[in-house]
């Protein structure tokens, strides 16, 4: 392993690309593909919402947003994913709707 | 833990665990009067420790009312009233886990209410932020509560089910930050794992999630596996999953672990 110890900010262990790549490639590879096949089985369902361009349900329009996050140039991509998928507004709101969240939040445009 | 059968006491104890902490949480539905309140407080102070304690685990908990029925203020009213006569009982560890669930008006007025009871009682306080979409916003407002109330003193404080995108905020008042393992929300191993490599271990730790849903009690020993698996020294492992934990609690008088077995 490539170990790094950074004693500032306590211990910090760095494996090198190829450890991370045999160690979760296969699994990141298998998500992937669920990803992909959910947003097959939603385009191929009907009702709105399923074809790009039509996405009127603010999840699937939170989806796509996010999965532009994945691009090879973007940085901190978790933190961003995170970030699209969150309510940005600051004040309480006047009385909780339920008790549930569903993942996503209205994203503008 | 009041959302699991014993067999999962059992199973902790066998991975190597020696402690419990279990938040007052929801019940998976509302209860309808404080007397509620009152029964579960008995069952995490008097009868959860037994049960425990027959595969050598020590109990902990916290006591509160939780931000799910926080929005009914006047019951909420009611059962902090009843908390502050069971503080001095040996297993509690402070008030916890309060917060915000859908970031609301009231459920902020008795977060309020709550800081201030740990304030007075001098308590430490274990705090839950909301899920899913409505995490960033809550855990901005959770903080300003914290931060506006001088009494609050931030190493006594943990904000518990950060994520890559709230961790920093955290950390940055100088309060602990929990990490919990979900299986589908919050955190998994190796997401928490990266969060460990990217902002240090000095003040954050991790818990495993044991509610009502699905969640596995052992999530922290598998998460400790997958940082071995990683590379990581036994001694970094060792202050992640039992050091940093240790060192917080023990701020409560009433955190003493028995001899280890």
């Amino acid at each position: 392993m490539g170990l790094e110890v950074d004693e500032g900010r306590g211990i910090v262990i760095v494996m090198t690309r190829q450890q991370v790549l045999d160690l979760y490639f296969l699994d990141a590879r298998h998500k992937l593909i669920e990803i992909a096949a959910f947003l097959d089985r939603v385009e191929r369902a009907n009702g709105p919402g399923g074809s790009p361009g039509h996405d009127d349900d603010f999840r699937l329009k939170a989806f796509r947003a996010a999965i532009g996050e994945l691009a090879p140039e973007k940085k901190e991509k978790a933190k961003n994913v995170l970030l699209v998928f969150s309510d940005k507004s600051t004040e309480p709101i006047e009385k909780a709707p339920g008790k549930g969240a569903v993942g996503a939040w209205l994203v503008d445009g | 833990m009041v959302s699991r059968v014993t067999d999962d006491y059992e199973r902790m104890a066998l991975a190597g665990c020696q402690a419990v902490c279990e938040p007052a949480f929801w019940a998976g539905f509302d209860r309808s009067a404080a007397a509620g309140f009152s029964d579960y407080f008995s069952q995490l102070t008097e009868h959860e420790p037994r049960r425990a304690a027959k595969f050598g685990l020590k109990h902990f908990c916290w006591l509160c009312i939780n931000s799910k029925e926080a929005e009914d203020v006047k019951l909420a009213e009611e059962v902090i009233a009843l908390i502050p006569p069971l503080l001095d009982r040996p297993n509690v560890l402070g008030i916890g886990e309060i917060g915000l669930n859908k970031n609301s008006r009231n459920e902020m007025r008795v977060l309020e209410m709550q800081v201030e009871l740990a304030a007075r009682h001098e308590q430490l306080i274990l705090v839950h932020t909301p899920h899913l979409e409505d995490k960033l916003k809550g855990t901005k407002l959770i903080l300003s509560v914290l931060k506006n109330d001088r009494r609050i003193k931030p190493e006594r404080v943990i904000i518990d089910h950060v994520e890559e995108h709230t961790v920093e905020l955290v950390l940055d008042t100088g309060m602990w930050a929990g990490m919990t393992l979900y299986p589908e929300t919050k955190c998994t191993p190796a997401r928490a794992i990266d969060i460990l490599e990217r902002y240090g271990s000095e003040r954050l730790w991790l818990n495993s999630a044991c509610d009502w849903g699905a969640s596995d009690p052992l999530a922290v020993p598998k998460t400790a596996l997958e940082m071995k698996r990683r590379g990581h020294l036994a001694g970094a492992i060792e202050k992640v999953v039992f050091e940093n934990p240790k060192r917080f609690l023990s701020q409560s008088g009433h955190f003493q672990l028995g001899e280890s077995w």
